[in-house]
Protein backbone atom coordinates (compact mmCIF):
# COMPACT_ATOMS: atom_id res chain seq x y z
CA UNK A 1 0.00 0.00 0.00
CA UNK A 2 1.14 3.65 -0.64
CA UNK A 3 0.39 7.19 0.70
CA UNK A 4 0.37 9.58 -1.26
CA UNK A 5 -0.24 13.38 0.19
CA UNK A 6 -2.43 16.05 -2.14
CA UNK A 7 -3.19 18.45 0.69
CA UNK A 8 -1.16 18.32 3.98
CA UNK A 9 -2.05 21.99 5.53
CA UNK A 10 -4.74 22.72 8.43
CA UNK A 11 -7.66 24.69 8.68
CA UNK A 12 -7.03 26.60 5.26
CA UNK A 13 -4.91 26.68 2.24
CA UNK A 14 -2.35 28.56 1.96
CA UNK A 15 0.18 29.53 -0.85
CA UNK A 16 3.72 30.82 -1.09
CA UNK A 17 4.22 34.19 -1.64
CA UNK A 18 6.59 36.27 -3.50
CA UNK A 19 8.65 37.00 -0.67
CA UNK A 20 9.27 33.71 0.09
CA UNK A 21 10.56 32.68 -3.41
CA UNK A 22 12.30 34.85 -4.07
CA UNK A 23 14.23 33.97 -0.34
CA UNK A 24 14.22 30.38 -1.59
CA UNK A 25 15.86 31.95 -4.73
CA UNK A 26 18.34 33.65 -3.13
CA UNK A 27 19.59 30.52 -1.42
CA UNK A 28 19.90 28.87 -3.82
CA UNK A 29 21.52 31.19 -6.16
CA UNK A 30 24.39 31.22 -3.25
CA UNK A 31 24.91 27.75 -2.67
CA UNK A 32 24.80 26.99 -6.41
CA UNK A 33 27.95 29.75 -6.80
CA UNK A 34 30.03 28.22 -4.64
CA UNK A 35 29.76 24.64 -6.18
CA UNK A 36 30.00 25.82 -9.91
CA UNK A 37 27.03 25.41 -11.29
CA UNK A 38 26.18 26.44 -14.61
CA UNK A 39 24.26 23.56 -16.56
CA UNK A 40 20.71 22.69 -16.62
CA UNK A 41 21.80 19.33 -16.10
CA UNK A 42 24.23 20.51 -13.09
CA UNK A 43 21.26 22.11 -11.32
CA UNK A 44 18.90 19.60 -11.45
CA UNK A 45 20.99 17.09 -9.61
CA UNK A 46 22.41 20.02 -7.30
CA UNK A 47 18.66 21.02 -6.35
CA UNK A 48 17.46 17.49 -5.77
CA UNK A 49 20.78 16.25 -3.99
CA UNK A 50 22.18 19.06 -2.11
CA UNK A 51 20.15 21.82 -1.32
CA UNK A 52 17.84 21.86 1.62
CA UNK A 53 14.04 20.76 1.16
CA UNK A 54 12.86 24.22 2.79
CA UNK A 55 14.85 25.90 -0.32
CA UNK A 56 14.71 23.40 -3.12
CA UNK A 57 10.99 22.97 -1.89
CA UNK A 58 7.80 23.52 -0.22
CA UNK A 59 5.58 21.80 2.63
CA UNK A 60 2.93 23.12 0.16
CA UNK A 61 -0.68 24.67 1.25
CA UNK A 62 -3.69 22.26 0.06
CA UNK A 63 -5.67 21.59 2.86
CA UNK A 64 -6.17 17.53 4.07
CA UNK A 65 -6.64 14.93 1.16
CA UNK A 66 -4.54 11.78 1.21
CA UNK A 67 -4.75 9.07 -1.36
CA UNK A 68 -4.32 5.57 -0.44
CA UNK A 69 -3.55 3.77 -3.36
CA UNK A 70 -3.95 0.18 -2.85
CA UNK A 71 -3.38 -2.05 -6.15
CA UNK A 72 -6.90 -1.88 -7.30
CA UNK A 73 -8.45 0.66 -9.95
CA UNK A 74 -10.88 2.13 -7.54
CA UNK A 75 -9.26 5.28 -5.65
CA UNK A 76 -9.52 5.56 -2.03
CA UNK A 77 -9.30 8.85 -0.11
CA UNK A 78 -9.34 10.21 3.37
CA UNK A 79 -11.49 13.93 2.95
CA UNK A 80 -11.80 16.76 0.44
CA UNK A 81 -10.01 19.37 0.98
CA UNK A 82 -8.37 21.31 -1.70
CA UNK A 83 -5.99 18.79 -2.29
CA UNK A 84 -8.72 16.82 -3.87
CA UNK A 85 -9.10 19.31 -6.90
CA UNK A 86 -4.99 18.80 -7.75
CA UNK A 87 -5.81 15.02 -7.37
CA UNK A 88 -9.37 15.38 -9.58
CA UNK A 89 -6.84 16.48 -12.07
CA UNK A 90 -4.30 14.28 -12.10
CA UNK A 91 -7.03 11.08 -12.54
CA UNK A 92 -8.40 13.05 -15.81
CA UNK A 93 -5.20 14.08 -17.01
CA UNK A 94 -3.88 9.97 -16.39
CA UNK A 95 -6.68 8.12 -16.68
CA UNK A 96 -9.40 10.09 -18.38
CA UNK A 97 -12.38 11.47 -17.78
CA UNK A 98 -14.80 8.70 -16.97
CA UNK A 99 -15.16 5.25 -15.44
CA UNK A 100 -14.03 5.75 -11.87
CA UNK A 101 -15.14 4.48 -9.16
CA UNK A 102 -13.71 6.71 -6.06
CA UNK A 103 -14.31 5.76 -1.91
CA UNK A 104 -13.91 8.62 0.18
CA UNK A 105 -13.45 8.29 4.00
CA UNK A 106 -14.27 11.85 5.74
CA UNK A 107 -12.69 12.60 8.83
CA UNK A 108 -15.47 15.31 9.51
CA UNK A 109 -17.39 18.01 7.68
CA UNK A 110 -15.37 21.17 8.94
CA UNK A 111 -14.56 23.17 5.60
CA UNK A 112 -11.43 22.82 5.07
CA UNK A 113 -11.60 19.08 4.94
CA UNK A 114 -14.70 19.13 1.87
CA UNK A 115 -14.07 22.70 0.13
CA UNK A 116 -12.60 20.65 -2.55
CA UNK A 117 -15.11 19.20 -3.71
CA UNK A 118 -16.65 21.73 -6.09
CA UNK A 119 -13.41 21.58 -7.95
CA UNK A 120 -13.08 17.98 -7.76
CA UNK A 121 -13.90 17.45 -11.73
CA UNK A 122 -14.15 13.73 -11.76
CA UNK A 123 -17.63 14.93 -9.94
CA UNK A 124 -18.86 16.53 -13.05
CA UNK A 125 -18.90 14.03 -15.38
CA UNK A 126 -21.16 11.22 -15.61
CA UNK A 127 -20.05 8.02 -15.49
CA UNK A 128 -17.68 8.20 -12.24
CA UNK A 129 -19.17 6.85 -8.72
CA UNK A 130 -18.38 8.71 -5.56
CA UNK A 131 -18.82 6.90 -2.22
CA UNK A 132 -18.31 9.14 0.63
CA UNK A 133 -18.18 7.72 4.09
CA UNK A 134 -18.54 9.07 7.57
CA UNK A 135 -19.74 9.11 10.74
CA UNK A 136 -21.81 12.06 10.89
CA UNK A 137 -24.96 12.43 10.36
CA UNK A 138 -25.40 15.26 8.65
CA UNK A 139 -23.01 13.85 5.91
CA UNK A 140 -24.67 14.46 2.76
CA UNK A 141 -26.53 17.59 3.76
CA UNK A 142 -23.12 19.21 4.78
CA UNK A 143 -21.47 18.61 1.08
CA UNK A 144 -25.28 19.76 -0.52
CA UNK A 145 -25.18 22.88 1.51
CA UNK A 146 -21.62 23.59 0.48
CA UNK A 147 -22.92 23.82 -3.70
CA UNK A 148 -25.91 25.92 -2.80
CA UNK A 149 -26.59 29.33 -3.67
CA UNK A 150 -25.27 31.53 -2.12
CA UNK A 151 -22.07 29.69 -1.76
CA UNK A 152 -21.81 28.42 -4.93
CA UNK A 153 -22.67 28.50 -8.92
CA UNK A 154 -23.58 24.78 -9.67
CA UNK A 155 -26.14 22.99 -7.29
CA UNK A 156 -25.07 19.50 -6.30
CA UNK A 157 -28.42 18.76 -8.18
CA UNK A 158 -26.51 19.15 -11.28
CA UNK A 159 -22.97 16.80 -10.57
CA UNK A 160 -22.94 14.10 -13.21
CA UNK A 161 -21.70 11.44 -11.02
CA UNK A 162 -23.75 8.72 -8.84
CA UNK A 163 -22.81 10.23 -5.97
CA UNK A 164 -23.17 7.88 -2.30
CA UNK A 165 -23.07 8.68 0.81
CA UNK A 166 -23.16 6.24 3.57
CA UNK A 167 -22.71 6.57 7.47
CA UNK A 168 -20.57 4.29 9.45
CA UNK A 169 -20.64 3.07 12.78
CA UNK A 170 -17.55 3.48 15.23
CA UNK A 171 -15.81 0.06 16.77
CA UNK A 172 -17.36 -2.13 13.78
CA UNK A 173 -14.96 -3.72 11.09
CA UNK A 174 -16.22 -2.83 7.23
CA UNK A 175 -14.52 -4.59 4.32
CA UNK A 176 -14.14 -1.24 1.69
CA UNK A 177 -12.14 -0.44 -1.34
CA UNK A 178 -10.24 -3.61 -0.78
CA UNK A 179 -9.49 -2.65 2.92
CA UNK A 180 -10.49 -3.64 6.30
CA UNK A 181 -11.46 -0.26 7.79
CA UNK A 182 -12.27 1.11 11.16
CA UNK A 183 -13.99 4.12 12.05
CA UNK A 184 -13.32 5.82 15.84
CA UNK A 185 -14.77 8.98 17.25
CA UNK A 186 -12.37 11.56 17.80
CA UNK A 187 -12.39 14.53 20.43
CA UNK A 188 -13.08 17.64 17.98
CA UNK A 189 -16.09 20.20 17.60
CA UNK A 190 -18.46 18.20 16.24
CA UNK A 191 -16.51 14.90 16.81
CA UNK A 192 -14.12 13.58 13.78
CA UNK A 193 -13.45 10.37 12.92
CA UNK A 194 -10.31 8.50 12.44
CA UNK A 195 -9.75 5.25 10.19
CA UNK A 196 -7.45 2.39 10.85
CA UNK A 197 -7.41 0.74 6.95
CA UNK A 198 -5.82 -2.83 6.89
CA UNK A 199 -4.54 -4.11 3.76
CA UNK A 200 -2.44 -7.69 3.33
CA UNK A 201 -0.83 -7.15 6.84
CA UNK A 202 -0.27 -3.60 6.52
CA UNK A 203 -2.12 -0.70 8.63
CA UNK A 204 -2.41 2.70 7.82
CA UNK A 205 -4.06 4.96 10.41
CA UNK A 206 -5.81 8.62 9.47
CA UNK A 207 -6.11 10.63 12.85
CA UNK A 208 -6.56 14.29 11.94
CA UNK A 209 -8.63 17.04 13.71
CA UNK A 210 -7.90 15.06 17.01
CA UNK A 211 -6.99 16.70 20.52
CA UNK A 212 -5.61 14.60 23.40
CA UNK A 213 -5.62 15.85 26.57
CA UNK A 214 -4.21 12.95 28.26
CA UNK A 215 -6.76 13.79 30.99
CA UNK A 216 -8.20 9.99 30.67
CA UNK A 217 -6.05 7.48 30.95
CA UNK A 218 -8.74 4.80 29.92
CA UNK A 219 -9.45 7.28 27.03
CA UNK A 220 -5.62 7.26 25.91
CA UNK A 221 -5.60 3.67 26.06
CA UNK A 222 -8.56 3.55 23.40
CA UNK A 223 -5.82 5.58 20.26
CA UNK A 224 -3.48 3.68 21.75
CA UNK A 225 -5.11 0.08 20.53
CA UNK A 226 -6.33 2.35 17.64
CA UNK A 227 -2.99 2.90 16.60
CA UNK A 228 -1.41 -0.29 18.04
CA UNK A 229 1.45 -1.96 15.42
CA UNK A 230 0.29 0.60 12.70
CA UNK A 231 2.84 0.89 9.87
CA UNK A 232 2.21 4.62 9.50
CA UNK A 233 -0.22 6.89 11.53
CA UNK A 234 -0.96 10.21 9.92
CA UNK A 235 -1.33 12.16 13.03
CA UNK A 236 -2.88 16.20 13.43
CA UNK A 237 0.04 17.60 14.63
CA UNK A 238 -1.08 21.03 14.28
CA UNK A 239 0.26 23.05 17.35
CA UNK A 240 3.21 22.44 20.13
CA UNK A 241 2.37 20.62 22.99
CA UNK A 242 2.02 24.14 25.55
CA UNK A 243 -0.23 25.69 22.87
CA UNK A 244 -2.90 22.44 23.02
CA UNK A 245 -2.90 22.56 26.11
CA UNK A 246 -3.24 25.68 27.21
CA UNK A 247 -4.52 28.73 24.61
CA UNK A 248 -5.83 26.74 22.06
CA UNK A 249 -7.18 23.94 24.35
CA UNK A 250 -10.54 22.82 23.48
CA UNK A 251 -9.41 24.10 19.80
CA UNK A 252 -9.68 20.30 18.50
CA UNK A 253 -6.27 19.81 17.29
CA UNK A 254 -2.94 17.89 18.71
CA UNK A 255 0.93 18.39 18.86
CA UNK A 256 3.88 16.24 17.81
CA UNK A 257 4.95 15.24 21.23
CA UNK A 258 1.05 13.85 21.71
CA UNK A 259 2.03 12.06 18.53
CA UNK A 260 5.14 10.48 19.62
CA UNK A 261 4.29 9.46 22.81
CA UNK A 262 1.13 7.48 21.34
CA UNK A 263 2.86 6.09 18.85
CA UNK A 264 5.62 4.99 20.85
CA UNK A 265 2.90 3.42 23.31
CA UNK A 266 1.47 1.77 20.30
CA UNK A 267 4.54 0.07 18.96
CA UNK A 268 3.74 2.08 15.71
CA UNK A 269 6.80 2.07 12.91
CA UNK A 270 6.18 5.56 11.04
CA UNK A 271 4.43 8.98 12.88
CA UNK A 272 3.64 11.33 9.85
CA UNK A 273 2.73 15.08 10.94
CA UNK A 274 0.11 16.55 9.44
CA UNK A 275 -3.13 18.64 9.55
CA UNK A 276 0.66 21.80 9.77
CA UNK A 277 -0.56 25.19 10.96
CA UNK A 278 -1.08 27.70 8.25
CA UNK A 279 1.36 30.25 10.01
CA UNK A 280 4.27 28.15 9.56
CA UNK A 281 6.81 28.59 7.05
CA UNK A 282 8.43 25.68 5.37
CA UNK A 283 11.56 26.82 7.59
CA UNK A 284 9.35 26.34 10.81
CA UNK A 285 7.73 23.01 9.69
CA UNK A 286 11.09 21.70 9.12
CA UNK A 287 12.47 22.84 12.63
CA UNK A 288 9.86 21.20 14.00
CA UNK A 289 10.23 17.26 11.92
CA UNK A 290 13.82 17.79 13.59
CA UNK A 291 12.80 18.30 16.89
CA UNK A 292 10.28 15.57 16.77
CA UNK A 293 12.53 13.44 15.75
CA UNK A 294 15.40 14.51 18.48
CA UNK A 295 12.25 14.17 20.87
CA UNK A 296 11.76 10.35 19.45
CA UNK A 297 15.55 9.86 20.03
CA UNK A 298 15.87 10.82 23.64
CA UNK A 299 12.31 8.85 24.43
CA UNK A 300 12.72 5.82 23.36
CA UNK A 301 12.71 2.88 24.61
CA UNK A 302 11.66 0.05 22.09
CA UNK A 303 12.25 0.34 18.30
CA UNK A 304 12.82 2.89 16.81
CA UNK A 305 10.17 5.12 15.57
CA UNK A 306 10.59 6.69 12.08
CA UNK A 307 9.39 10.15 12.16
CA UNK A 308 8.16 12.74 9.00
CA UNK A 309 6.22 15.63 8.38
CA UNK A 310 3.99 15.40 5.62
CA UNK A 311 4.11 17.75 2.49
CA UNK A 312 1.93 18.13 -0.92
CA UNK A 313 3.26 15.60 -3.19
CA UNK A 314 4.56 13.61 -0.87
CA UNK A 315 4.42 9.63 -0.97
CA UNK A 316 5.16 6.79 1.59
CA UNK A 317 5.02 2.95 1.25
CA UNK A 318 4.40 0.81 3.80
CA UNK B 1 4.60 11.74 45.16
CA UNK B 2 7.05 13.04 48.12
CA UNK B 3 8.10 16.57 47.37
CA UNK B 4 9.98 17.21 50.40
CA UNK B 5 9.42 20.70 50.33
CA UNK B 6 12.07 23.06 52.09
CA UNK B 7 11.11 26.82 52.99
CA UNK B 8 12.90 29.74 52.18
CA UNK B 9 10.99 32.72 53.51
CA UNK B 10 8.79 33.33 51.31
CA UNK B 11 9.49 30.66 49.12
CA UNK B 12 8.61 27.10 48.82
CA UNK B 13 10.66 24.69 46.98
CA UNK B 14 9.61 21.62 46.34
CA UNK B 15 11.61 18.29 44.85
CA UNK B 16 9.35 15.90 42.48
CA UNK B 17 11.73 12.97 41.28
CA UNK B 18 12.18 9.97 39.13
CA UNK B 19 9.54 10.47 36.51
CA UNK B 20 6.42 12.27 35.41
CA UNK B 21 4.46 10.72 33.03
CA UNK B 22 1.25 9.05 32.90
CA UNK B 23 1.40 6.39 35.82
CA UNK B 24 2.84 9.03 38.22
CA UNK B 25 0.80 11.89 37.48
CA UNK B 26 -1.93 11.48 39.50
CA UNK B 27 0.18 11.36 42.46
CA UNK B 28 2.16 14.45 41.13
CA UNK B 29 -0.34 16.23 41.10
CA UNK B 30 -1.85 15.35 44.56
CA UNK B 31 1.04 15.83 46.17
CA UNK B 32 1.43 19.40 44.31
CA UNK B 33 -2.19 20.80 45.39
CA UNK B 34 -1.66 21.43 49.20
CA UNK B 35 0.87 23.59 48.01
CA UNK B 36 -0.64 25.06 45.62
CA UNK B 37 -3.09 26.63 47.85
CA UNK B 38 -0.96 28.87 48.93
CA UNK B 39 0.17 29.85 45.64
CA UNK B 40 -1.04 33.19 45.67
CA UNK B 41 -0.14 36.99 45.70
CA UNK B 42 0.31 37.23 49.55
CA UNK B 43 1.59 33.63 49.55
CA UNK B 44 4.37 31.44 49.19
CA UNK B 45 6.23 31.48 45.71
CA UNK B 46 6.90 27.79 44.39
CA UNK B 47 9.83 26.66 43.27
CA UNK B 48 9.79 22.73 41.69
CA UNK B 49 13.28 21.86 41.96
CA UNK B 50 13.75 19.33 38.91
CA UNK B 51 17.17 18.18 39.70
CA UNK B 52 15.82 14.59 40.81
CA UNK B 53 13.11 14.46 37.50
CA UNK B 54 14.56 12.15 34.74
CA UNK B 55 11.73 11.80 32.38
CA UNK B 56 8.30 14.08 31.95
CA UNK B 57 5.50 13.28 29.55
CA UNK B 58 3.13 14.83 28.28
CA UNK B 59 1.03 13.80 31.67
CA UNK B 60 4.07 15.13 33.57
CA UNK B 61 3.68 18.74 31.60
CA UNK B 62 0.05 18.95 32.04
CA UNK B 63 0.22 18.78 35.81
CA UNK B 64 2.66 21.65 35.31
CA UNK B 65 0.49 23.68 32.87
CA UNK B 66 -3.02 22.98 35.42
CA UNK B 67 -0.62 24.30 38.66
CA UNK B 68 0.65 27.23 36.39
CA UNK B 69 -2.63 28.28 35.82
CA UNK B 70 -4.25 28.05 39.20
CA UNK B 71 -1.17 30.02 40.32
CA UNK B 72 -2.31 32.59 37.91
CA UNK B 73 -5.53 32.35 38.69
CA UNK B 74 -4.42 33.08 42.83
CA UNK B 75 -1.98 36.02 41.77
CA UNK B 76 0.87 33.92 42.78
CA UNK B 77 3.66 32.63 40.87
CA UNK B 78 5.47 28.81 40.30
CA UNK B 79 8.48 28.39 38.66
CA UNK B 80 10.78 25.96 37.31
CA UNK B 81 14.19 24.56 38.29
CA UNK B 82 17.37 22.64 37.98
CA UNK B 83 16.02 20.68 34.96
CA UNK B 84 18.20 17.91 33.66
CA UNK B 85 19.22 17.87 29.96
CA UNK B 86 16.81 15.37 29.18
CA UNK B 87 13.92 17.29 30.32
CA UNK B 88 15.12 20.37 29.46
CA UNK B 89 14.50 19.51 25.94
CA UNK B 90 11.24 18.00 26.51
CA UNK B 91 10.39 21.58 27.52
CA UNK B 92 11.46 23.64 24.62
CA UNK B 93 10.56 20.91 22.40
CA UNK B 94 6.89 21.29 23.34
CA UNK B 95 7.14 24.76 24.07
CA UNK B 96 6.84 24.51 27.69
CA UNK B 97 9.67 26.85 28.22
CA UNK B 98 7.29 29.63 27.43
CA UNK B 99 4.70 28.46 29.56
CA UNK B 100 6.84 28.44 32.74
CA UNK B 101 9.62 30.02 34.09
CA UNK B 102 12.73 27.73 33.92
CA UNK B 103 15.93 28.83 36.05
CA UNK B 104 19.11 26.95 35.60
CA UNK B 105 19.38 26.58 39.45
CA UNK B 106 17.14 26.85 42.44
CA UNK B 107 18.99 29.87 43.39
CA UNK B 108 18.66 31.54 40.63
CA UNK B 109 15.16 31.04 40.67
CA UNK B 110 14.70 31.97 44.48
CA UNK B 111 16.68 35.35 43.43
CA UNK B 112 14.58 36.44 40.82
CA UNK B 113 11.52 36.42 43.05
CA UNK B 114 12.59 37.10 46.15
CA UNK B 115 16.10 38.02 47.69
CA UNK B 116 15.03 37.39 51.06
CA UNK B 117 14.24 33.74 50.17
CA UNK B 118 17.48 33.62 48.10
CA UNK B 119 19.87 35.29 51.17
CA UNK B 120 18.28 32.60 53.37
CA UNK B 121 18.63 29.80 50.84
CA UNK B 122 22.74 30.69 50.85
CA UNK B 123 22.13 30.96 54.38
CA UNK B 124 21.99 26.79 54.51
CA UNK B 125 24.50 26.76 52.38
CA UNK B 126 22.65 26.59 49.40
CA UNK B 127 20.85 23.52 50.79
Amino acid sequence: MRVRFWGTRGSIPVALTGAAIRDKIVAALVAAAARGIDTPDKARVFVDQELDFTVSSTFGGNSSCVELVTGRDDYVLCDLGSGARAFGNHVLATRGPTGHTFHVFMSHLHWDHIMGFPFFMPAYIPGNRIHIYGGHPMLAEAFRRQHAAPSFPVDFGRLGADIEFTRLETERDYALAGLAVRAKRQLHSGDSFGYRFEQAGKVVVYSTDSEHKRDDPAETDTFVAFFRGADLVIFDAMYSLAEAISVKEDWGHSSNVMGVELCQLAGVKHLCMFHHEPVHDDARLAAILRETRRLEEITRSGPRLEISSAYDGMEITV
Amino acid sequence: MDLSPRRFADALVLHPSGTLDHLTAPSFRAALDPHLARCAADGDRVVLDCSGVSYISSAGLRVLMLASKQAKAQGGTIVVAALLPLPLEIFAISRFDLVLPVFGTVAEALAEGSPAARAAFDLEGGA
